[in-house]
């Protein structure tokens, strides 16, 4: 092992099931490094980090970390911890109840003795690395970004040699990104060796000193920064040339004729009890349009007020010219409106459910209570979609909750298709999944239009938008700020409407 | 070669299927007691045909006293099932209501009087009227559940304190015994048939709800607000009316598990009638691996859990265990079973069948 080494996989093997998750993975980590872990979802990478953290007992292979003799042996989340090893995941998996300080120190036997020393404690650390909240604050009233940032404390003040960071920023906004990097710096400078998982490739090539490659469960390379341009780097992931990127902008240009077209669905005035300002919202037959503004600007909650999702509490809906009441979102469904929601596990999925019955569900509740489909039409569905969508699961008898997240979003998106909606509302159905299936993604959102569906489309990223949407409702502070279509579309004119004034 | 290892790699995947499939452990444990009976006494299992005091044909034996015994608990199950896994919480007023519910069929068809000869009204009047008042009942449960979101175990225990109360109210603190004959074929035998009638009412339960089940959405409904509420609104589900019909279902469960007991007795003593049997419905539905916190169910294991309950106790009987003692013998083997469905030691046990089972395949191939 080399000096700077502080962590070497070798040769990793993990089986499910029906699946190879990992066939001879190699990853070294470096003292002082951030390495990005890539590929697209079910390349493996989820299952690598768990692995290394003993979440997922190894089928085969070697682990080496600097400090240990011979092969570490690592069996539990403890046994990671002991050597070293601290992970924040995704979804954050502190306690949102309990204060900053005793999140800190939870579970960390003999670690403080007295509630006084535990908040100067954590006082110190929190100051040190500059985030912004007390430590008698509760967690769950801080911001998701600083409870990321709570997360990273609690582990780098375990003393860790590797720090795994797995998805931190795709729940942050940019600032709080920024914030986000400086301490990976920080840590990196102090000798950290930094594991970073990520589907933003901006931030990759942000922060980022070397990246490691994976595809179905293999390992495709190591590579130095430097020598791999992004281009060579999706096309690595997606294992193909990327042509398809190109194929969608083109496209585009001749979206634009549907603008004034007779209103498939029409709001007027419309407000909810999750409080956003009144505003109207029209779109067209075959029209893609989008919500843009910044995060907690209010984008969700309108499609939410359209959907019937919350309490709406004024304004009108008219659909075709007619006008309708929507209460709740069977109502919407009713009407031919599917939304497919932001928050995937909250609202999207029905975790212990099989594939099959998460595909039917919502077209089932359509049917109705008393006319069930039987086994095997639910399984002719279930099986047409997932062919359709290329959705990758052992079986349509397996629970959802198993999948990788960009296959879970690809079972909701075939919930909805699966009703053949007049009006499809995707809220960020990109959020968290590979740049693969985002592509996928996009060109169905087209294709669809193409066949008639009305689509709004809400997507963080800007130039996902630009490539979709035909025309963008811009949102600041829960009110509608603006409306661009045709030659305003641009990143530019999008950013100044989003900041506002005579930026 | 390669053909054995699949053949090899089957064999394991029905054996670990086996072991994590639900009615695995509720169905092991009965087989469990069957052999422990079968070793220590095989007359356990004898089956008479004798006559009754009228002169009518019944069987007797162990195995029809537990089938017959465990009926009332069977039908509970399946409700409780129900409200488990919509609402995640359990209805531990089911004892109570059933005093409540068999009072209103005595008051039914004694009137005021405490003794009868003629009834006062048809049977199936005083049934369906215990059918509105448990179901309603039920209803008050699932308001407080679903419509004021207070956890089940608090919002039933207003029942589970009230309701011997109201069941004393209904007769006016009274006992009335109904002499009727036709009355007393529910609970015990009717003239010719030589099973037990509760047998019959409890095998009825299970065929309307698998019925129920086969030809409406209420298993998925139930399982989805059971797993995730919040998303099963957004996919047009109505989560509180769903809790609120599971704990009406229960209601209805408990009339006909009250009709039973009443007409096994001729009366009821309310303050004493189906006490605890709450939590025996619980247990049951704990045994037969449903997760208590809701989410995916297992009718058919409950209601095998129910007769393992009901096994266990004949059998404690049949080892002359003391009634008093019972509980405490009960609470051993339910300690075991309890564990041994836990998710993390079945798959523990499963990782053993991967271990054992390519030894055995290869010796097989040999």
């Amino acid at each position: 092992m080399q000096n700077d080494v502080v962590l070497e996989m070798r040769g990793i093997c993990k089986y499910f099931p029906g699946v190879r998750a990992l066939e001879n993975v190699d990853f070294t980590l470096r003292e002082g490094e951030i390495h990005a872990l890539m590929g697209e979802n079910g390349a493996g990478k989820s299952t690598l980090i768990k692995v290394l953290t003993g979440v997922y007992p190894k089928d085969g292979g070697e682990i080496s970390i600097k400090g240990v003799e011979g092969n570490a042996v690592i069996k539990s989340p403890q046994d990671a911890q002991r050597a070293g090893i601290s992970t924040v995941y995704q979804e954050i998996s502190l306690c949102p109840n309990l204060t900053v300080a005793e999140n800190m120190y939870i579970g960390r036997t003999g670690a403080v003795a007295s509630w006084r020393k535990m908040n100067s404690g954590a006082k110190r650390l929190l100051d040190t690395l500059g985030i912004p909240t007390s430590p008698s604050q509760q967690l769950g009233s801080c911001s998701i970004a600083v409870q990321q940032m709570v997360a990273i404390a609690r582990a780098v003040d375990m003393d860790c040699k590797v720090l795994i960071l797995d998805e931190p920023t795709s729940s942050l906004d940019e600032q709080e990104v920024a914030k986000l990097f400086k301490l990976m710096l920080d840590l990196k400078n102090k000798g950290v060796g930094i594991v970073f998982v990520t589907h933003f490739l901006e931030q990759v090539y942000e922060v980022c000193d070397r990246i490691t490659v994976l595809r179905d469960g293999k390992l495709v390379g190591e590579y130095v920064i430097e020598d791999l341009p992004r281009v060579q780097l999706v096309s690595k992931m997606l294992g193909k040339e990327l042509g398809d990127l190109d194929s969608i902008e083109k496209k585009t240009a001749k979206e634009d004729i549907h603008s004034e077209g007779e209103a498939v669905l029409k709001a007027e005035g419309l407000c909810s009890a999750a409080g956003i300002a009144p505003f109207d919202f029209h779109i067209g037959q075959g029209e893609v349009n989008g919500f843009t503004g910044l995060l907690g600007s209010g984008r969700s909650e309108c499609v939410r007020a359209i959907f019937g999702a919350d309490h709406v509490t004024g304004g009108t809906i008219t659909m075709n010219g007619k006008k309708v009441r929507i209460a709740k979102p069977l109502d919407a469904m009713k009407k031919g409106i599917g939304y497919l929601p932001e928050d995937r596990k909250q609202d999207g999925i029905i975790g212990d459910l099989s594939v099959r019955e998460n595909i039917i569900l919502a077209l089932q509740v359509m049917k109705g209570f008393f006319r069930p489909f039987s086994r095997a039409q639910a399984e002719e569905f279930a099986d047409e979609y997932i062919r359709l969508l290329d959705i990758k699961t052992a079986s349509a008898d397996t629970p959802i909750k198993s999948l990788s997240g960009g296959n879970q979003q690809k079972v909701i998106l075939a919930r909805w298709l699966l009703t053949h909606p007049k009006y499809l509302i995707l809220d960020e159905p990109t959020r968290g999944i590979d740049i693969g299936t985002k592509v996928e993604i996009q060109k169905l959102v087209l294709k669809l239009a193409g066949e008639g569906t009305s689509v709004t489309f809400i997507s963080s990223e800007l130039d996902e938008m630009l490539r979709t949407c035909s025309r963008l409702i811009v949102m600041r502070d829960r009110r509608v700020v603006g409306e661009l279509k045709g030659e305003e579309l641009t990143q530019d004119k999008i950013m100044t409407t989003i900041a506002g004034g005579d930026m | 070669m390669p053909q054995t290892a699949r053949r090899k790699n089957k064999f394991v995947q029905g054996l670990t299927g086996l072991a994590k499939k639900q009615l695995f452990i509720p169905f092991v444990a009965l087989m469990l007691l069957v052999i422990i009976n079968f070793i220590a006494d095989p007359s356990f299992f004898s089956i008479t045909l004798g006559t009754n005091s009228a002169g009518n044909p019944v069987l007797s034996g162990n195995l029809i006293t537990i089938l017959n015994n465990a009926s009332e608990l069977a039908i509970l199950a399946i409700g409780m099932t129900l409200v488990t896994a919509a609402s995640g919480g359990q209805d531990i007023s089911v004892g109570a209501t059933i005093a409540i519910s068999g009072s209103v069929v005595l008051r039914v068809l004694c009137g005021t009087n405490t003794q009868v000869s003629t009834l006062q009204a048809p049977i199936i009047v005083a049934f369906l009227i215990s059918c509105v008042v448990s179901m309603f009942f039920g209803a008050f449960n699932g308001v407080l559940v679903a419509k004021f979101k207070i956890q089940p175990m608090v919002a039933t225990l207003i029942l589970f304190t009230a309701g011997r109360s109201i069941a004393a109210w209904i007769n006016n603190n009274r006992l009335p015994i109904v002499s009727d004959a036709t009355f007393g074929y529910f609970g015990n035998f009717i003239p010719g048939c030589p099973i037990p009638t509760p047998v019959f009412i409890a095998a009825a339960c299970m065929i309307v709800i698998a019925l129920v089940l086969k030809f409406t959405n209420l298993g998925l409904y139930v399982q989805s607000v059971g797993i995730n509420a919040q998303s099963s609104r957004l996919n047009g589900i109505n989560p509180a009316f769903i809790k609120f019909l599971t704990y009406v279902i229960l209601g209805l469960c408990v009339a006909v598990a009250a009709f039973i007991k009443v007409s096994r007795n001729a009366t009821i003593n309310y303050s004493v009638v189906a006490k605890d049997i709450e939590m025996d419905a619980i247990l049951a539905v704990a045994l037969g691996g449903n997760a208590l916190s809701g989410g995916k169910f297992s009718i058919s294991s409950s209601v095998i859990g129910a007769y393992v309950i009901q096994f266990l106790t004949t059998t404690l009987y049949s080892f002359r265990v003391q009634s008093d003692a019972l509980s405490a013998y009960k609470a051993v083997v339910v300690i075991i079973l309890v564990v041994l469905s836990a998710p993390i030691v079945r798959e523990k046990l499963s990782e053993l069948w991967k271990k054992l089972a390519p030894k055995k395949a290869v010796k097989e191939a040999n």
